[in-house]
């Protein structure tokens, strides 16, 4: 099994945010594992040697206060409630009910039994973080081996209480009841009056996909009242006693530093208190318009350095990086020359993509409150235990001193994996001696968070006019190494990624750099295949024997009718197929080029997304309906990246902070979106949240062509539509 | 400045003491705790905010809060009757609708504004009525479906 952080420090440098030197630089100067659970009984699972050892390692995050050496424990209380408790976060991805799923599958108690706490540094087992899609293949494994081995546990106390055998005894619907039902106990019954800690041993068994009875099937978000109620308090909605409001007042640019300011017209409104410190400088007040007031009445002189624009971009990174972490690739395959000496065309392209932002619905927002020297902070992060190694490191105080909360939060996307303004609200709090509460704008959200890394694409390749691929040379500048890897039957390759220094703060994003990798390869497939007069999808076939993408791409064109029909005027077919993080894929879309819906774009068509089938497999599936949903939220959210999305800059200024000025994916944007998943119950179960983003943008692209003859290599393809008097 | 002293929110008569140019949002938010209702954008751009003014959606963050004095406000805390859900609110729960479910109070209010200017909403109608409402999530397909079942058009949602 691969651990989380050797995945981070290996496989994806392109997390550049887990790397970044704290922000602020401040003027200031472990408890007891098992916390009071109060009576019943605990189940730990030890992780397993290797990743402890890589767990005591420094890097940012690194927890030492708690014992790091554990990775989920289960504690079955006086009620017979079932406490399972993680460090994953619930960000929409739905893993609180997937997770819930498990337990319950495994303990063989209802779903409405088992509670899942999440997040809380001070409550749960040390987590690198929700993120690489990790938390369905190393997380649900380690819950399921606490439930496993508490059933059985506890199966031989109940028996011992029932004075019977205990292979007489099974748990039925949270009961333990023996062969002919003369005999029953509850959890209840068993937990009451105990306090006992047991140990599991990291080998035991756990139920095969095949045998499972509460996963594998369709459970709707598990407290999805507390959501179609607005009951539900996330970071943003929380209030504490006595709790202030926060505003920060941000540089004009990026990398500015503070030169003077005038505070005193903001410290004259009443109840007001100015912060300086460094190059920061915030307020808080008892209410959010008098913070905002305040803000905007202090007058700041930043220094900036010049900063490149949009027009530099792709120029700037070509240049290689200062720092070249994770550059490279894998050992070259045969040779490139011979490959295209073999070939009878030779095909060479640049592809690129832009920076996109997150733009999470919940901007970054967070509640901080000092008690003494204890730090309690709840925020939306994908990364509770990073941030709270954040804190920790800007207060100069022990980890232990600091307590980091995540409710269920408002989507992340990769974008929350840092704990900018959790820092900030802290500080806020430490200097007004009260909670304050600190809420990003949405314009802050999309101007200092991190974006998705732009990107420069290179291939060059040679084929057959059988259709045999004879060599293949992929260059990723900048934008990451995820998704580069081939599928291809291809005996002559060189692919690597070569990082650069970028212009914007960047870093992950849901499926990492797979997005650009899969547009690039994917959109160059289909121009070898027409270089050759091959269908696409034959193309494609005839170039891979990897059974599980092959299952992938003839599902998608069933369920597409990839080859039964010609489009109707105007509309396009295109295909594109791919794997990431142990998932494979194959995307179909139908486009249909349109008059222009818009005013100013009346010169360009609109090029609408009519139909898509993906086809997703990702081994056992654990809950068909949540994979869906992220299937075909997958699809929407990468609607915006393939077409429209594109972060604007210019001077260390970002030009279109807002969403009217950021078009993201709305109904009307919508497709037909059919999707098959292929269930491989044989197979241990990836992760889902990501690798379903990855085929669109390239089918697209491919339909375009499949309908114009225009080949666009740019994402987005069309942010001001398609201008179809355009050669490519 | 001219001051709001009472509102009627989802059937009640609440004190508050808000000057009057002050966003709507924020006084559900801030002063009377009604915190369903959520900041998303700031410019009426993405919806999260939708309340209903007199039965008419409408965004709060941009809407000052003067201007909704003497009428009857509902946010997504006033729909349930007697503690129950509405058809709507069962409806998004059974079709999954959601995800991180921060734009669902929004979705709800505004479907909930469709629904009773057009009972039986065609798949177009509820684009249009509903495209002022973002889900980053991108879970718009079920959303529509959820719709279309409360508005007993569909049967219910096949996985």
């Amino acid at each position: 099994m691969i651990d989380d952080r050797e995945l981070i420090e290996a496989i994806e440098p392109e997390r550049y945010e887990l790397f970044e030197a704290p922000q602020y630089n401040f003027a200031f100067d472990r408890r007891d594992f098992i916390k009071a659970f109060g009576l019943g009984i605990v189940f730990i699972v030890p992780v397993t040697r290797a990743i402890a050892q890589q767990r005591g390692e420094s890097g940012r995050g690194g927890s030492q206060s708690l014992p790091n050496d554990i990775g989920a424990w289960i504690h079955i209380d006086e009620n017979g409630d079932v406490n399972a408790f993680t460090g994953k976060v619930e960000v929409g991805q739905n893993t609180r009910t997937t997770l819930t799923q498990s337990v319950a599958d495994e303990l063989h108690v209802p779903i409405g039994l088992v509670h899942l706490v999440m997040g809380d540094t001070d409550l749960v087992p040390f987590d690198v973080g929700t993120f690489g899609s990790r938390s369905t293949p190393t997380m649900a494994p380690q819950l399921r081996k606490a439930a496993a081995a508490a059933r059985e546990m506890l199966i031989a106390i109940a028996a011992e209480q029932l004075q019977v055998a205990p292979n007489d005894l099974r748990i039925v619907d949270a009961r333990f009841v023996n062969h002919d039902k003369s005999k029953t106990l509850t959890l209840a019954e068993v937990a009451k009056g105990r306090k006992l800690v047991k140990v599991i041993p990291d080998d035991i068994a756990i139920t095969q996909p095949k045998d499972w009875t509460v996963a594998g099937t369709s459970v709707t978000k598990v407290d999805a009242s507390k959501f179609v109620t607005g009951k539900h308090e996330y970071t943003t909605d929380l209030k504490r006693q006595g709790m202030l409001y926060g505003k920060v007042v941000r540089p004009a640019t990026f990398n500015a530093k503070l030169v003077s300011s005038v505070t005193k017209d903001a410290e004259a409104i009443p109840s007001v208190k100015v912060i300086v410190d460094g190059d920061f400088i915030g307020v808080v007040a008892p209410d959010q318009q008098t913070a905002t007031k305040a803000a905007n009445a202090i007058a700041t002189d930043w220094k900036s350095p010049g900063q490149p624009s949009n027009s530099q971009l792709f120029d700037l990174l070509r240049k290689p990086a200062a720092n070249t972490r994770g550059g490279g690739g894998t050992r070259p395959q045969g040779s490139i020359a011979e490959g295209l000496a073999a070939a009878d065309k030779k095909l060479e392209q640049t592809y690129t993509v832009a920076y996109i932002a997150h733009a999470p619905l919940e901007p970054r927002a967070a509640v901080a409150e000092w008690n003494g020297d204890k730090l309690t902070v709840w925020t939306g992060t994908q990364r509770p235990f990073g941030v709270r190694g954040e804190l920790a490191e800007a207060f100069h105080i022990s980890e232990d001193k600091v307590r980091v909360i995540v409710p269920d939060t408002g989507s992340g996307y990769g974008g929350k994996h840092t704990g900018e303004c959790a820092v900030e609200a802290a500080r806020l709090a430490k200097a007004a001696g009260k909670p304050v509460k600190l809420v990003w704008t949405r314009e802050e959200e999309f101007t200092w968070a991190y974006f998705r890394p732009a990107g420069v694409i290179d291939v060059r390749s040679g084929v057959k006019n059988d259709g045999t691929i004879t060599a293949w040379e992929f260059h990723n500048y900048n934008s990451g190494p995820a998704g580069i890897q081939i599928k291809y039957d291809i005996p002559n390759t060189d692919i690597r990624f070569h990082p650069s220094d970028s212009p914007l703060r960047q870093g992950s994003y849901r499926g990492l750099a797979a997005t650009a990798n899969h547009f690039a390869r994917e959109s160059f497939i289909d121009e070898l295949a027409h270089a050759v007069n091959i269908d696409p999808l034959e193309f494609r076939l005839k170039n891979t024997k990897d059974e599980r993408l092959r299952a992938v791409l003839n599902a998608a064109a069933n369920k597409f009718g990839w080859g039964k029909s010609k489009p109707a005027a105007n509309h396009g077919f295109g295909i594109a197929c791919g794997f990431e993080k142990g998932s494979y894929i194959t995307t179909c879309a139908e486009i249909a080029i349109e008059p222009a819906t818009n005013k100013e774009d009346d010169t360009n068509k609109r090029v609408r997304i009519v139909r898509v089938a993906e086809a997703f497999e990702c081994g056992a599936v654990v809950n068909p309906l949540q994979l869906k949903n992220q299937i075909e939220g997958a699809i929407t959210m990468a609607m915006g990246g393939a077409l429209f999305e594109s972060i604007q800059f210019d001077n260390g200024k970002i030009l279109n902070p807002k969403f009217s000025a950021y078009r993201v994916p709305r109904f009307s944007d919508l497709p037909q979106i059919e999707v098959v998943l292929v269930d491989r119950k044989d197979l241990a179960s990836a992760g889902a949240g990501e690798t379903p983003i990855v085929g669109l943008a390239p089918a697209v692209a491919n339909s375009i062509f499949n309908a114009t003859g225009q080949r666009l290599r740019s994402l987005p393809l069309v942010p001001r539509g398609l201008n179809t008097n355009a050669k490519s | 400045m001219a001051k709001v002293t009472s509102l009627n929110v989802n059937g009640k008569k609440l004190t508050v003491d808000v000057d009057s140019t002050v966003s709507l949002l924020s006084v559900l938010r801030n002063d009377l705790v009604l915190t369903g209702s959520k900041y998303g954008c700031g410019e009426g751009q993405c919806g999260a905010c939708t309340v209903l003014l007199d039965g008419v959606a409408l965004r709060s963050c941009i809407t000052q809060v003067g201007r909704a004095t003497g009428k009857q406000i509902t946010t997504i805390e006033g729909l349930e009757k007697d503690g129950k859900l509405t058809p709507l609110q069962e409806a998004f729960i059974k079709a999954d609708a959601m995800q991180c479910a921060y734009c669902t109070s929004g979705m709800i209010v505004s479907a909930s504004a469709l629904l009773s200017k057009t009972p039986k909403p065609s798949r177009e109608q509820v684009i249009e009525g509903m495209n002022g409402n973002v889900c980053r999530c991108g879970t718009y397909q079920r959303i529509i479906e959820a719709i279309q079942v409360a508005s007993g058009q569909a049967k219910e949602v096949a996985g």
